[in-house]
Parts: structure tokens; sequence; C-alpha cells
């Protein structure tokens, strides 16, 4: 690696940091009327918008997004040299079609609900070691295509209880370069699956946020850092449940985390709407908090360092059934204003 | 059958300590009372079908069910019946609005990949379980009563 | 009607209630799901149905106790039975479906109307 790296355990220092040129979110008619509805950039006000399925809504929202983050960097598709973007779905193809249609470069990600971050992060190695001059990001999902997939049938009637949480219908897309620009992005740490037996599948918070609090230890440790240098440290979408769950391993481990400045997406998204539950997940929640309200937070100047440390959940309906327990990961990475 | 895994032991109370958890006094009334309401309103329809067309009780018991699975599956159309679904639960799952609405919304959820691999395939993906448990259950008792003989 | 029809549907309301109920407690407390919990109680409805049981609640409780799906194995059972009474062996396997019938035809004929007019929503 060259010298403009620096890799500390499972993180990476970037000493010549990438730049986030450009983000774009995009976000359903519920995600519209959340409390962050006016960081989006086109918001849908129909979930299904005329086509002809929900699987096709999900790669038009992830198609959407990607042209509008490359219409805010005054680019062009071509200009991308590599394309890295994740969904939820059987075989991650809403990025795949959505891939297939930009004609670029591109590698397909599953990290479920931290799917963002971990392109964000390959995204920015790539173009902090001179492998890439831009690259592109992007995830997304959608929460009728993840209820038929993970759940029931759209319309079956099965009651939800309270720690369950709601896929989010969004988008977001990120242009990371190596030009001048007012974001950075400073340093990441790749999370391990940390597993602590939970099955289940209604309580994802608490599957996932072991794997957070492990992710949060290892990148203040290795970059040498208190918790208090961030302005804002976002976790992905644990809700209201998996929340409370982090910030007490996280006491437990010695790191006291400012409530007022510890925020989870998945809560943030919805607000106190009480029909979602615990609060928001899927792929498209952190990347569209990131690359929409975050990102515009960043570029306002009321923030300038933010750690977002994504959360998935790899599970399967499948591994699901057969009574195994599910895997957390979380990924981190540092946005600041330089 | 795998063993279940279990949580780890020192993670167990942390987790039980920050569940929300369900409301249970309230699911109960609503699905007592929702329950209810439902076969009473069902019964006093039985009622009135057998006295006004004349038809025997199981008839009139039949043409009440037919009409209620109807309603199940229109309030599925609708986009409706989960909605209720999530206040009532069990007062909507339990009566045969639950069957109606597994294959209703199963079917209609599997449109987008044909009537045929979609639809006709899934429409008993989750009402099959009924059906399988139901019928296997009835030949093991039916063959049970006949080897004793109280046919 | 008769003129204590609004007993029958006091029964009705009590039992069907108390099926929910317990249906209810399965989800809860179980924390079964809705395919686990049908899956028991239409197997303890052939079960009481096979003792005769279930028939006599029907009785009394009218809809209460035939819109649940236990009442679903009571019906599976009377109808094997009633086969079995009158063509013996044989009789189970051709009789058995005779009183889901209704239940089963309508279930699958207005899902597949309803799936011609309607697109699944949020």
């Amino acid at each position: 690696m060259s010298g403009t790296i620096v890799q500390q355990g499972q993180s990476w220092i970037f000493s010549v940091p990438a730049t986030l040129i450009a983000a774009s979110a995009i976000g359903g008619p519920k995600e519209g009327k959340g409390p962050l509805g006016a960081d989006f950039d086109y918001l849908f006000s129909d979930n299904r918008d005329g086509q002809a399925s929900f699987e096709q809504m999900e790669q038009r929202m992830l198609q959407i997004a990607c042209e509008m983050a490359i219409a805010k960097a005054g680019c062009v598709a071509d200009d991308i040299d590599f394309f890295l973007c994740g969904d939820l779905l059987n075989q991650i193809t809403s990025s795949g079609f959505t891939a297939r249609s930009l004609a670029r470069p591109y590698f397909g990600l599953f990290a479920a609900c931290a799917t963002a971050v971990e392109g964000l992060i390959l995204s920015s190695l790539m173009v902090a070691s001179g492998a890439a001059k831009k690259t592109m990001c992007a995830a997304g999902s959608h929460t009728c295509t993840a209820e038929r997939q993970f759940r029931y049938p759209n319309e079956y009637g099965c009651q939800k209880p309270p720690q369950s949480q709601y896929t989010t219908t969004a988008a977001g897309a990120a242009i990371i370069g190596n030009e001048e620009g007012v974001i950075k992005i400073t340093a990441a740490t790749i999370g391990r699956v940390v597993d602590l037996g939970i099955t289940d599948s209604f309580n994802m918070g608490g599957a996932m946020a072991p794997a957070f609090a492990d992710t949060i230890t290892a990148h203040l440790q290795q970059r040498g850092v208190s918790a208090d240098y961030y302005d804002l440290i976002l976790s992905g979408d644990l809700g209201r449940v998996g929340r409370d769950i982090a910030l007490d391993l996280l006491y437990r481990r010695g790191i006291e985390l400012d409530e007022r400045r510890y925020i989870d997406c998945g809560c943030l998204i919805y607000g106190d709407d009480k029909a979602v539950f615990a609060g928001g997940s899927g792929c498209g929640c952190v990347a569209s908090v990131s690359f929409g309200h975050i990102y515009r937070r960043l570029m306002a100047g009321e923030l300038n360092r933010v750690l977002i440390a994504a959360t998935g959940a790899l599970l399967s309906p499948t591994s699901s059934q057969q009574k195994q327990s599910i895997p957390g990961i979380s990924h981190a990475v540092a946005l600041e204003r330089i | 059958m795998v063993k279940k895994p279990k949580v780890a032991s020192w993670y167990d109370p942390i987790i039980k300590s920050h569940g929300t958890p369900r409301p249970l006094a309230k699911n109960c009334l609503a699905a007592f009372c929702f329950g209810g309401a439902l076969c009473a309103v069902a019964q006093f329809f039985q009622l009135l079908i057998s006295q006004i067309a004349g038809v025997s009780d199981k008839d009139a018991a039949a043409i009440v069910m037919i009409i209620v699975i109807a309603l199940a599956a229109l309030l599925t159309g609708l986009g409706v019946f989960d909605k209720i679904a999530q206040q009532v639960g069990a007062g909507l799952a339990v009566p045969i609005t639950g069957f109606a609405n597994s294959i209703a919304s199963s079917t209609l959820e599997f449109k987008s990949e044909g009537y045929v691999l979609g639809s006709g395939c899934n429409g008993f993906k989750l009402a099959g379980a009924v059906i399988f448990f139901g019928i296997g259950s009835a030949v093991v008792v039916a063959l049970i009563a006949l080897i004793l003989g109280l046919v | 009607m008769s003129g204590e029809w609004w007993i029958d549907i006091l029964k009705a309301f009590i039992v069907g209630g108390a099926f929910c109920l317990i249906g209810q407690l399965l989800f809860d407390i179980a924390k079964l799901t809705p395919a686990h919990t049908m899956s028991i109680m239409v197997t303890a409805g052939s079960i009481l149905g096979g003792f005769g049981i279930y028939a006599k609640l029907a009785d009394w409780a009218g809809a209460g106790a035939t819109l649940p799906i236990i009442s679903f194995g009571n019906m599976l059972v009377l109808g094997a039975l009633e086969g079995a009474k009158s063509d013996g062996f044989w009789g189970i396997w051709t009789g058995i479906l005779g009183g889901v019938s209704a239940g089963i035809a309508a279930s699958v004929f207005f899902a597949f109307v309803i799936a011609l007019i309607f697109k699944p929503k949020t």
C-alpha cells in the first residue's frame, strides 16, 4: 500500500484522503413525509410509480439516485471509473440492472443494511490509493420487495411486534474523486462479523448492536481518537431498541457516547411515526440519510466531523428458517470537512 | 433438526432489559373482542338467513362462511386487511378470514411472477400448512377411530 | 327467529372470542408464527373432532365454533368419519374433504378474482 494510506488493525487512515464530490438521496412517499423530507433530492409520490413490479421500482430508484449524483457532480457516466452498488434482493439484481444501464465497470456488494458504507469505503480506498480517479457507490431498498422476500406477502395480515423495523423505500448514491472538495473521507474501519446467538428476526437491532459496538471500539482505538472527536456518530439502522443496547454495550466497554451526538438512521428517518415500530432499516436507510441529510449538513458547515457506522444483518429467510442465529456486521467511515 | 443457537450468556440479560415488550393485555383484549364480534355477527346473519330463506342451519353456516371469505379477500385486495390485522391480531387470523387472507395475499403478491408460476404455485404458500396438517391429522384420527371400532 | 336469538349470538361471541384469545397467546407468549399457530389449531380441531367434542361445541356456539380455523380440522375428521361409516376404510379418503369444500373453494376463487383486479400495496 502506498504511503498515503496507513493501516491500523482493521482500520485505514487516509493521509491524502479522497473527496466526496457529490451525493444524492431518493425516497418514497413515507420517507418524504418524515422529518428528513426536505433533504431528499427526489421523492416518489407512490411506492410503485407505474412500474410493473416493486423490484423494477427499486431498480428505478437506484438508477435515478445514480443519475442525479452524476449530474450534481457535473460529470457524465463515462467519467466514472468504477461503480460499486448493492441492495437487499436475491443476487442483488437491482444493483446489477442499474450497472447494466450505466455500462461502467462494476462491483456488486452485499453487506445488508451496511452496503452503502461498504461501497463508500471501497470507493475511497480506490481513489486514495490511486487505483481510480473517480468512483461512484450506491445502495437502495424498497419496503415491498424486502417484505415479500424476507417476511410475508405485503397484504398478509401478520401482527408485527413493537421491536420490529420497517424497511425504508429509498436509495442513495455518492461520487468520490481525487479532486479538491469540501468533504473528505479520512478514515474507515472494516467490521468483523459478530454473532451472539440472536435468532429472533423481529429483533435486528439486538442482533446488530454488538457488531456496532465492536467496530466503534476498534475505530476509536486504532485511529487514536475519543468519541468526542466527532460532532456526530451515526449508527446504521439499529432502531430504537438496538440504539439503547448499543449505548449500553459501549458504556460497559468504557466508551460513553453523548446521547445528543449519537443518532441512529433508523430512528431519524421517520421521527416518532408509530407505524414503523422501532424505526427504519434497509440499505436505503443509511444510504439516503448519509447521502442526503448528513451530506447537506456537512456541506452547509453545520457538522464538521461525522462517523457513520452502518450495520447489517447477514441472514436470509433460509438461514432463519433453519434456525441459524443472525450474524451482524458494521462498517464505519469518517467524513470530515478539511 | 438443527439445534437452536443460544444467546451468549452475558448478552442475554442485556437484550432482555432493552426489548420493548409486546402489549399483551391490549392484544388479547383486541383479539377477544374483535374475533368474538366477528363470530357474533356471523351468527346473527346465520340465524337471519335460515329464517328468511328457510335453509338448514348447516347451509346457512356455509353461506355466511363464503360471504366472510369474499369480504376478507376484498379487504386484502383493497390493502386494508393487513392494517386491521396489525390492530386485532388473532381476532382476524384465527377465524376463516385469516385463511382467506393468506391465500388472497399470496395469490395477489406473486401475480408479478405470472398467474401460473407466481399466483398458482405460491397461492398456498402459507395456507398450505393448515391444509397439510389438517388433512394429515384428520386421516390419522379417522384411522384410529376405525381401528377402535368407533365408527 | 326464536325469542332467545340473542343468546345464540352471545354464545358465538364468547366462544369465538375465546379461540381468538388462545391464538393471540400463542402469538405473543409462545412466540409462534401465524403458520405454526394455525397448524396447531387445525390439528387440535381434528383431535377434538375425533372425540366428538367439537361437534357438541358447534351445536352450542354456532358460528363461534364454526368460523375459527379449529373447525377446519373438525370438519375434515367429520368428513372422513362419515365416509368411513358408509364405505369403510376407503371412505376415509373419499370423504375427508367434503366438509371443508366450501371454505377452500371460496378462498381460492375469491383470491383469484382479487388477484385479477387489484395490485399489492404497501
